[in-house]
């Protein structure tokens, strides 16, 4: 770097340093790419910002109370969208019963009680896995497993299980995340107590987690009511015009609703699909953004 | 003095062993359960999968005809045939077209987010990527379908649109989100010693970027990527909906094609339960199954190198 020397050493007056060429290459470049990559994330999320606004305009309108509630009609071709809603509420509902105690029981056993060994790193690897198997495949488990083999047949129960069985990754991982953010000085408070393991666990660990176990629960939510592989085959109907009364019923769902009215109906209205669309994809944002909400509500409030 | 010590333990009964004892046994045991679950589970896939399409593999599977023909005719009543190599080569090019378009912007917004962008601006781009990944694939699909489709009639002026290039997009903005937060997670596990020892040698931001982070946080970039074609590879609705199903291999962008994993989606419904087309159908899951669990497993190897430099 050099300087020009404001008048030759004369007390009273500083250095004065200037950019030298290479100074303003560098920060052109500087620019350039801050630019460049600035413009790159731009174009990711753009396209996406625009496709969610034609669903609202497209969707928006064919959206009401009467849409939401009542039974479709016409061969799908109009009406709501009721039987599906419900349907979805059904396969999380009983998913969730099904994931979340043996997701947070794995986390509990990899936060609290695992050591760093050959076993650990394979739960680990077969975590990873789980979530990584195409979603197609988790579907052909759920037909050999439940729905040929514990004979299930194609039912709520079936699908829900192979849904459980997909999320949960998600709750295993969020779980774990927020039973490790817990400081290891509570846990040694209370083992100095004399509480055994499982009494510090129940009393300090998992009530000062719960919150994060929830954003962890809201995500699975998410991810059940958006999926439609692996429900294709193990129990939700094209159409089944009553609403389920047991978990050994089959049932119609958001997600395969709208699969099925975008290619298998050829009558159903643009109208009758965007709204479909617009629902399906509030339900699944307006969960996800209250999960992260809560999140960030939580990474606020806390003390330690 | 022994004895004293010895009288003194046994009255307050250090060895006692209530109801809480074994309420901590027995969660220990559950929580164990609950801990392997997740390899059983994973070993239950592979083992339900294979049971379903061992008969197949072990009876009318040709080797060379299953990954060297073209014919893929299960339906067939004379003789039916079983050849992915177009469904192989339809899963190919669309995953392939998918991380061109996806991969060097994932990367350039990782970079932007986590080396350019600070406070409030990139809290918000690190929530608005977590909700792009959260788009069910059966909307992406319906996208493809009712909204790049015409667009892609337009303006080639082709007759469909649907097929590799519809596809291609659609898979490359769902995988971009993923591989976008893998990669900044990657990014900000190198060590900021390392950019403070750059900076005070007079470099300035994009000398850091590229001369140090980039380098250093190389292993975790291309795990990014590894994932994001693994995700390519194994989306299911989208291509069955944007790519417009017809077994070939595609010379053009606007070709369409049929994916692995749409097979399997398209024709599981009408497969008799048994028949060796059903089995065959399993078969590609096995095929699905081995390939995502080896990229996921490079990816692992490929991070915990990384981490043990």
């Amino acid at each position: 770097m050099t300087y020009s020397d404001g008048g030759g050493g004369t007390p009273g007056q500083s250095l004065m340093f200037a950019a030298t060429k290479l100074n303003t290459r560098n920060h052109r470049l500087q620019w350039l790419f801050r630019a460049l990559f600035g413009l790159m994330t731009l174009i990711l999320i753009v396209p996406v910002g625009i496709i969610l606004g034609v669903l609202v305009v497209r969707g928006g309108p064919a959206i009401s109370l009467e849409f939401l509630f009542s039974f479709p009609t016409d061969a799908m071709t109009a009406g709501g969208i009721f039987p599906a809603l419900v349907g979805t509420m059904w396969l999380v509902a009983v998913s969730l019963i099904a994931s979340v105690p043996v997701g947070v029981a794995a986390a509990i056993y990899l936060s609290e009680y695992a050591v760093d060994n050959w076993l650990t790193r394979v739960i680990n690897l077969a975590i990873i896995n789980l979530a990584g198997v195409p979603s197609i495949v988790h579907a052909l488990f759920g037909v050999g497993a439940f729905v040929i083999f514990a004979g299930f047949g194609t039912s709520i129960l079936a699908a829900s299980l192979t849904l459980a069985v997909m999320t949960l990754p998600v709750v295993i991982v969020a779980t774990r995340e927020s039973l490790q953010a817990v400081p290891m000085a509570f846990r040694e408070a209370c083992w100095n107590m004399g509480a055994t393991r499982w009494q510090t666990i129940r009393i300090v660990v998992l009530p000062n987690a719960i919150s994060g176990i929830l954003t962890g629960v809201i995500l699975a939510v998410s991810r059940t009511a958006g999926e439609t592989a692996p429900i294709m085959f193990t129990g939700v109907a094209f159409f089944f015009p009553f609403l389920p009364h047991s978990v050994f019923d089959q049932t119609m769902a958001m997600a395969m609703h709208l699969f099925v009215i975008s290619t298998a109906v050829p009558g159903a209205s643009d109208e009758l699909k965007y709204g479909t669309a617009l629902t399906l994809i509030t339900l699944v944002l307006l969960m996800n953004a209250v999960s992260i909400g809560f999140r960030s509500y939580l990474r606020g409030k806390k003390k330690w | 003095m022994l004895t004293e010590r010895v009288q003194l333990s046994t009255s307050i009964d250090l060895d006692h062993r209530g109801r809480d004892w074994y309420a901590d046994k027995a969660v220990t045991f559950l929580v164990f359960v609950g801990g392997i679950s997740a390899i059983v589970l994973i070993i239950g896939i592979f083992v339900f999968i294979t049971k379903e399409g061992l008969g197949f593999i072990a009876g009318s599977l040709d080797v060379r005809e299953f990954f060297g023909s073209l014919a893929w005719r299960p339906t067939s009543p004379t003789k039916p045939t079983y050849g992915i190599l177009g469904l192989i080569a339809g899963t190919a090019s669309v995953t392939g077209l998918a991380m061109v378009v996806s991969v060097p912007f994932s990367l350039g917004a990782a970079i932007f987010i986590g080396e350019f962008a600070t406070g409030r601006l990139r809290e918000t781009l690190k929530v608005l990527v977590e909700l792009l990944a959260a788009i069910p694939s059966v909307v992406w699909g319906f996208i493809g379908l009712s909204l790049l489709n015409p667009l892609i009639i337009d303006i080639f002026d082709v007759p469909v649109g649907l097929g590799v290039l519809n596809s291609g997009i659609i898979l490359g903005l769902m995988a971009a989100p993923i591989m976008t937060t893998i990669a900044e997670d990657a990014l900000k596990a190198v060590p900021d010693t390392y950019r403070e020892a750059a900076e005070a040698m007079g470099a300035t931001k994009w000398q850091v970027i590229f001369r140090v982070v980039l380098p250093a946080g190389r292993n975790g970039l291309v795990a990014a990527v590894l994932l994001g074609v693994g995700r390519g590879f194994g989306e299911t609705m989208a291509v069955l909906m944007a790519s417009g199903n017809s077994i070939k291999i595609p010379t053009s962008p606007f070709d369409s094609v049929r994916a692995l994993t749409a097979t399997i989606a398209a024709e599981l419904g009408d497969a008799p339960v048994g028949s060796d087309h059903y089995r065959a159908l399993f078969t590609l899951g096995i095929l699905l199954f081995v390939v995502t669990f080896i990229i996921n497993l490079t990816a692992d190897l490929v991070v915990r190198r990384a981490g043990r430099k």
